[in-house]
């Protein structure tokens, strides 16, 4: 049974938040283990795995973002493997700039920042940030819409285009962190130590 | 009817056993004799046998090395863990295979069984309470704590006797004490602060379902580090003007250690406290404002922020989205901790509820919805660390995100990549971080009896199984033959299986500061049962025998019950027996009449 399945629900990306919390709060009385307390072993086993289904099925579901990488995954046979298994890949538009940050990373790594450089991080953090929540925005919204819509034939098509997104916004996120620690580090190695 | 499962907060300064009250529904703490709810979670090996709670704490400074305190820090630790900690507790820390193991006098004790001493101690007082025997128990962890951590609270409930149906988180727990009286409904963070652990728990409440949407925290943050602050603030003092340095000496140690907290605990309610300690040679004076205390304890109260941020970040909201705050934990009276929690959310926060007792009294609730005695609230709860395993490079793979709602299960593929490969080895470990070496190691897993076959075609299919309680359960299945696979659990820390049994068997012999209590419990406990049977009996099959005999039994029965509210155990055991005795007859008559049924309804189907 896939998560889908498990809410008695179509393989689409448009889900009502509120009228899947519900569903899954009714769904929860009924499989939860501590309403089974009393049961056979066996009935408690069951139980226990509905739950866990159950469970699983909320949180791959409850997040627009989540339910697309789900997708996927449940479109290519793979159904193992929690988290994004997209290799993260950069915006082909964004590369010039990327080449700069990576450069300022890897001297941050050796030596501390200097102001100007730092500023000039800070900022590009924001566009990147900006730029992650145009992906996202994208993948919610026009992406999901066409696979609602989508013929049989159009499906691969589509989900070309969400692995390309979901690859694009892997990278800005781990670019991002890297900026966010580098950026963190060097302002503690200035400050003063704390007492 | 609905079964009795009692809550047990077992805590790192105090313990305390609560059950639901039948008739008005309310949770309710059981006090001792003396009318103590609170049990002080000190375990004292002496001489004369073991001592708990009051009489232990008494035997602090008099035998500090052989008394341990605040054995939660230690439960579920490897000796890495704790060491740097070692220099604050006078009874010996040794490493031990798994687990730390405790020198107290000649012999060495694991964690679980000093807890277990303190589980015993409670159930035996719920059972004084009740008069009847009591099995289950739901028992409260930090949220925080991890695999080990739980597995290691479970097996010091097996040790004690007791079945541990369920290990709930305690902020949780303190919120179904606060949801059962229907306060608060919509977003809630409790803040729990207690002697050694620090939980925060963001749940959504709503139609009686409890949502934990993330929980965060510190496994060795609480009242005892703010105690060793001012400990180490004093020794200094007392070194400046008496010229002493007081720090090896475990009887003076203990001595102010108390008397920190004391001065902690008085100036939570009053600006300034005076102490005073007699100690060899000279007598220690010292004047203490609330405001010495705030600086020292300061930047650990800060330290508890972090975990509150992200928090509310893996829970997608922001502070001001939460409607409620709730405190819990006794370290929760200190009015800093209030103050900086109420800044951080920017609300009043709430403490209706004794935050001593709430705890316990959420674990009786929970207990009770596991019993069938409240059917319309239900908790769920999340695994608070991330679960993986691992890959190449010593990379981790995370299977499980923290903050899923559990009972959660993943699959994962595994094959061999060797030809001929009979045995796979797994490595699953909990935490945060992306390398092996900063996460912390649970267990190591091998698949076993794989058949031999070229490398990469064996598929296994491994299941990751997290329950109700937090604990971890692995099993495997060889996806062509269909067949489960076996696998072999090494676990990093905690007891294996065999300790465990040899520790049920043991605790007999040692714990029985009081085995005259002990039997009169078990006397009575057995006459509760032949009672429960015999009242039955009368009442299914009292037509079957003479009203003479009738009469005899229950006289039997009468009798039975006013020596069982006394203290002859010898008594209640005879008088028990008479009991048996007397209903003999009756019993065969009853057994008769069940085989006549079945066999007149087996005529009937033959007709």
């Amino acid at each position: 049974m896939n998560h889908f399945e498990v809410f008695g629900l179509p393989r689409r990306l448009h889900i009502d938040g509120a009228e899947l919390q519900r569903r899954f709060y009714e769904l929860s009385r009924r499989y939860h283990p501590d309403f089974h307390h009393a049961a056979s072993p066996e009935a408690q086993a069951q139980a226990l795995e509905a739950s866990a289904r159950l469970n699983a099925a909320y949180r791959a579901l409850r997040d627009p973002i989540a339910r697309v990488e789900y997708l996927v995954r449940l479109e290519e046979g793979r159904e193992t493997r929690e988290g994004a298994t997209v290799k993260p890949q950069a915006p082909p538009e964004l590369l010039a700039e990327m080449f700069e940050i990576q450069e300022a990373l890897a001297e941050a790594k050796t030596g501390t920042l200097d102001d100007a450089t730092r500023q000039t991080l800070r900022e590009q953090r924001d566009r990147l940030r900006e730029r992650q929540a145009a992906e996202e925005a994208r993948l919610v919204g026009p992406l999901s819409r066409a696979w609602d819509a989508g013929e049989t034939s159009e499906r691969a098509a589509a989900l070309r285009a969400f692995k390309e997104s979901l690859a694009t916004r892997a990278y800005l996120r781990t670019v991002i962190g890297d900026l966010d620690e580098a950026l963190t580090d060097a302002m503690a190695s200035e400050a003063p130590p704390a007492r | 009817m609905s079964e009795r499962i009692v809550g047990i907060d077992l805590g790192t300064t105090n313990s305390l056993v609560g059950y639901v009250d039948e008739r008005t529904g309310l949770p309710r703490v059981i006090p001792d004799a003396e009318g103590h709810a609170l049990l002080p979670s000190i375990v004292s090996f002496t001489p004369a046998g073991v001592l708990v709670g009051e009489a232990a704490r008494r035997q602090l400074v008099r035998q500090p090395a052989s008394t341990v305190y605040s054995v939660k820090r230690f439960m579920g630790r490897g000796y890495e863990d704790v060491k740097d900690e070692l220099c604050y507790f006078p009874f010996r820390v040794c490493e031990g295979e798994g687990t730390v193991r405790l020198g107290v006098g000649d012999r060495e004790v694991t964690p679980p069984e000093v807890s277990a001493v303190i589980l015993r101690s409670l159930r035996e007082r719920a059972e004084a309470h009740f008069g009847e025997p009591i099995e289950k128990a739901v028992v409260t962890v930090p949220a925080y704590f991890n695999d080990g951590q739980r597995q290691a609270t479970r097996d010091a409930g097996r040790i004690a006797g007791l079945d541990v149906v369920r290990i709930v988180n305690e902020p949780t727990a303190a919120s179904l004490a606060y949801g059962l009286q229907k306060l608060h409904e919509g977003v809630i963070a409790v803040y729990d602060l207690g002697g050694g652990t620090f939980d925060i728990s963001i749940l959504r409440v709503r139609d009686g379902i409890f949502e934990v949407l993330a929980t965060n925290g510190n496994t060795r943050l609480g009242g005892d580090d703010f105690d060793r602050a001012m400990v180490i603030w004093l020794l200094e003092d007392i070194r400046e003007r008496h010229g002493v340095y007081l720090g090896q000496d475990a009887e003076a140690m203990q001595e102010l250690r108390l008397a920190a907290e004391a001065a902690k605990i008085r100036l939570s309610g009053e600006e300034r406290t005076r102490l005073t300690l007699p100690f060899e040679g000279f007598t220690y004076h010292r004047d203490v404002a609330r405001a010495d205390v705030e600086t020292l304890i300061g930047p650990l109260v800060e330290r508890t922020l972090a975990p509150c941020r992200a928090a509310l970040a893996d829970a997608g909201l922001e502070a001001s989205d939460i409607d409620h705050v709730v405190l819990v934990g006794g370290s929760t009276r200190v009015p800093l901790v209030r103050r900086r929690v109420e800044g951080l959310f920017g609300k009043t926060a709430h403490s209706q509820i004794n935050p001593d007792e709430v705890v316990a009294l959420g674990a009786a609730v929970q207990g009770s919805i596991l019993g069938g005695g409240i059917t319309d609230m239900l908790l769920l709860d999340v695994t608070p660390l991330s679960l993986g395993i691992e890959t190449l490079g010593g990379v981790v793979s995370v299977l499980i995100s923290r903050n899923t709602t559990i009972p959660t299960s993943a699959r994962e593929m595994f094959t061999t990549s060797v030809d001929g490969q009979t045995v796979v080895d797994m490595h699953v470990l909990q935490g945060e971080r992306e390398l092996v070496k900063d996460c912390r190691s649970l267990a190591r897993f091998e698949l076993r009896g794989i058949d031999p076959m070229p490398a990469g075609m064996p598929k296994i299919e491994v299941t990751f199984l997290i329950d109700a309680n937090g604990i971890l359960q692995v099993t495997a299945r060889e996806q062509r033959t269909d067949k489960a696979a076996s696998i072999e659990v090494r676990p990093t820390y905690g007891l294996s299986e065999t300790d465990v049994e040899r520790m049920v068997e043991e605790s007999f012999e040692h714990a029985e500061a009081d085995v005259e209590a002990r039997m009169l419990i078990e006397a009575r406990n057995e006459a509760y049962t032949v009672l429960t049977h015999v009242r039955r009996a009368l009442g299914q099959g009292g037509a079957l025998v003479s009203g003479e005999e009738r009469a005899r039994i229950e006289a039997a029965v009468a009798e039975l019950e006013r020596a069982r509210a006394g203290e002859a155990r010898d008594a209640i055991r005879d008088l028990t027996s008479d009991l048996n005795r007397a209903t003999e007859h009756l019993a065969e008559l009853m057994m008769d009449a069940a085989l006549r049924g079945a066999l007149e309804s087996r005529r009937a189907e033959d007709l």
